[in-house]
């Protein structure tokens, strides 16, 4: 993975300085609100209900055993004993005050993590398919490219204050993983017919109150224009992306209000101006970049077939694991394994210290060092041989982690809501721990089939509700909690925005609505095989609304 | 009726204005302003108190009595005043004398 240069490390720790002078001085009174909010912001320090919160990046959900037991330390030390992995594989801590986080700064910096631009109107997290580097349907690892675009857009002055803030996901493999139609650019990698790498150029998708999916308006961007195309973008939105309306400031409107055609048109005059200039990525530079991502020294392990046969055989929990949250390694004796942070009846993404330190414990004896976070608020050992999987299995039980659950409908997707955030307007966690626990049968769960259900608390989306195959939307109505319920969203290569079905359901009513949707499901299903995401398109929402409305509109 | 309510400047915590007159980690003995005259009162005391640094994001928010105990009208705030909701051995509730939110 990605080691720091002398350059970084002394970045980040004039980062860290010169922000722990700030806070010093916010704490003495001799800066106002006003004047610190910005600054804190800008270090991923949020002020929520309850607390403070640091949200520290985790470029392109990338970690190692040491980050990881730091992170661990500071749940400990620092706040109160756990974090909260976030859908930007981020990391979340609730509870830290004020005064110690220029020391949590300091201690993360020892380790080369920090929170800058985890906030702000800025080019945030760079964030990539949580499998990349393992993947057997990858075409390359896209991380030197989001590493890249990390080391671009630091503290980049033309881009630091941007009408709104700009996401970026990269994707190396046709089956897209990291959502990249659901961001301000989306870049899927892939090779041309003369094998040549570059990428599909997506802009303005987004979740949020104006839920979008992205235009392609490139379908091969050679490698070498990455920055030069990128700039044009963000330049053409920083020029032209309102700033009078904080809800109508991401690109996504500019896409939508300028049209795809005319701002293709502007960022490709933009492009024609930069191609050949400074930006130009040398194919030496993105080559170096590469190798701090070269796979690790997967040697052969080909008793792995024979152990997970017996093991299998053995174990039916073990089998039950094996067949949900174990997935295909491009080295026929290697998987990479989903890490789930959705045992029933658990706050999605939540992680305690003790779990934290499990997990690095098997990252640096079974997997390389190597763990990832992924967008959907789990764990990924990339690399583990399968040989080595009943033993990774068997201590992840032991942490209770070994949830078999993976793309199921109780691996759900839930933003803190109301029982933290200061924006939110309703409750999500607790919604999706009742959730969790109607469906909490791992064979109804198999039975179900995938299922991606996602809970946001506001119309912001956090929780990426648009692009649930089941979405729910918390939001006030008259100083009470409702649940509205949307279907048919999808946040892969085959994105969709999900439709709202109807009016909403109070809390004491929502799981029983979502059990509806779901028997609905299983009664019009073609197939065992027929995802509920597919079915849903095949029928649309007549039959759901019937399910869940009928009864009442026939009365009315 | 109304009382004051911020977050303490350098750990964040919820915090609401007394009648002792003193900024409280507890709800419970919050100062009540019942008519125009006190809200405006409570109201100076929040932009002193920010502008002294105590404070951050000072609101007056609306509350009822039950039971002679101050129950705020929002959800948002009942949670703030007790904790998470999905962890009762966190934040408020989880110290003796707070009660629950939800």
């Amino acid at each position: 993975m990605y080691r720091y240069d002398e350059f970084d490390r002394s970045f980040v720790n004039a980062r860290v300085a010169q922000f722990s002078d700030q806070v010093e001085r916010r704490l003495a009174g001799e800066i106002t609100e006003d004047q610190f909010k910005p600054l804190r912001l800008m270090n991923g320090v949020y002020l929520q209900l309850h607390a403070y919160m640091l949200r520290i990046a985790v470029p392109y959900g990338t970690l190692n055993g040491r980050q990881m037991r730091k992170l661990a330390h500071v749940a400990r030390t620092y706040d109160k004993g756990y974090g909260h992995f976030t859908t930007r594989q981020n990391i979340q801590f609730n509870w830290p005050a004020l005064s110690d986080i220029p020391a949590i700064l300091e201690e993360l910096a020892s380790v080369e993590m920090h929170a800058i631009q985890t906030s702000g109107n800025c080019i945030r997290n760079v964030t990539a398919d949580h499998f990349a580097g393992a993947a057997a349907d990858e075409v390359a690892d896209p991380r030197p490219y989001a590493e890249i675009l990390r080391q671009w857009s630091s503290v980049h002055p033309e881009f630091s204050y941007l009408p709104r803030k700009f996401k970026i996901a990269v994707t190396g493999a046709g089956r897209d993983r990291a959502a990249i139609q659901v961001h301000d650019i989306g870049l899927h990698l892939k090779k041309d017919a003369d094998g040549r790498l570059g990428f599909a150029v997506y802009v303005g998708g987004g979740q949020g109150r104006t839920p979008m999916i992205a235009k392609k308006i490139r379908d091969f961007l050679p490698e070498e224009d990455l920055l030069s195309y990128t700039t044009a973008i963000v330049r053409v939105y920083n020029l032209h992306g309102r700033r009078d309306n904080k809800f109508k400031a991401r690109i996504k409107i500019l896409v939508h209000e300028t049209g795809t055609e005319e701002l293709t048109k502007q960022i490709e005059a933009e492009f024609a101006a930069l191609r050949d200039g400074e930006l130009k990525l040398p194919d030496k530079d993105i080559r170096a970049i590469e190798t701090y991502f070269a796979p690790p020294p997967l040697t052969p392990r080909p008793e792995g077939d024979d152990a997970v046969r017996l093991a299998r055989l053995a174990s039916k929990d073990f089998a039950d694991w094996l067949g949900q949250n174990v997935t295909t390694h491009k080295h026929a004796d290697y998987a990479a394994v989903t890490i789930s942070l959705k045992a029933i009846g658990e706050a999605p993404g939540d992680a305690t210290d003790q779990q934290m330190e499990a997990v690095a414990a098997l990252a640096e004896q079974y997997g390389f060092d190597e763990i990832r976070v992924s967008h959907e608020q789990n764990l990924v050992l990339p690399h583990v041989a399968r040989a080595d999987l009943k033993a990774v299995y068997d201590r992840l039980v032991e942490t209770g982690l070994a949830t078999a659950n993976s793309n199921l409908i109780s691996d759900i997707i839930a933003c803190p809501g109301l029982d933290y955030c200061a924006l939110a307007n309703a409750r999500s966690i607790p919604v999706a721990q009742e959730i969790s626990r109607r469906f909490a049968s791992l064979e109804r769960q198999r039975e179900i089939g995938e299922l991606k259900l996602k809970i946001s608390g506001c119309i912001n989306a956090c929780g990426h509700h648009h692009v649930g195959h089941i979405g729910i939307l918390g939001v006030e109505k008259k100083g009470s909690e409702l649940y509205q319920i949307t279907l048919g969203g999808s946040g892969d290569e085959t994105s969709s925005i999900g439709e709202i079905v109807g009016r909403g359901f109070a809390p004491d009513a929502i799981t029983d609505a979502v059990e509806t949707v779901v028997e609905t499901y299983l009664g019009l299903r073609s197939d065992p095989s027929e995802r509920f995401i597919d079915a849903y398109r095949r029928v649309g929402p007549a039959p759901f609304k019937e399910a869940l409305y009928g009864r009442e509109a026939r009365a009315a | 009726m109304k009382i004051l309510t911020a977050n303490r400047l350098h750990d964040g915590e919820a915090v609401w204005f007394g009648t002792n007159g003193h900024w409280n980690e507890a709800l419970a003995g919050a100062a009540i302003a019942v008519d125009d005259e006190a809200v405006t009162a409570l109201e100076r005391i929040g932009v002193e108190a920010y502008e002294n640094n105590q404070v951050v994001d000072v609101e007056l928010i609306d509350v009822a009595l039950a039971d002679g105990e101050i129950l705020p009208k929002r959800l948002r705030e009942r949670i703030r005043a007790a904790g998470p909701t999905n962890r009762s051995d966190l934040g408020k509730q989880a110290r003796p004398m707070i009660s629950r939110a939800a």
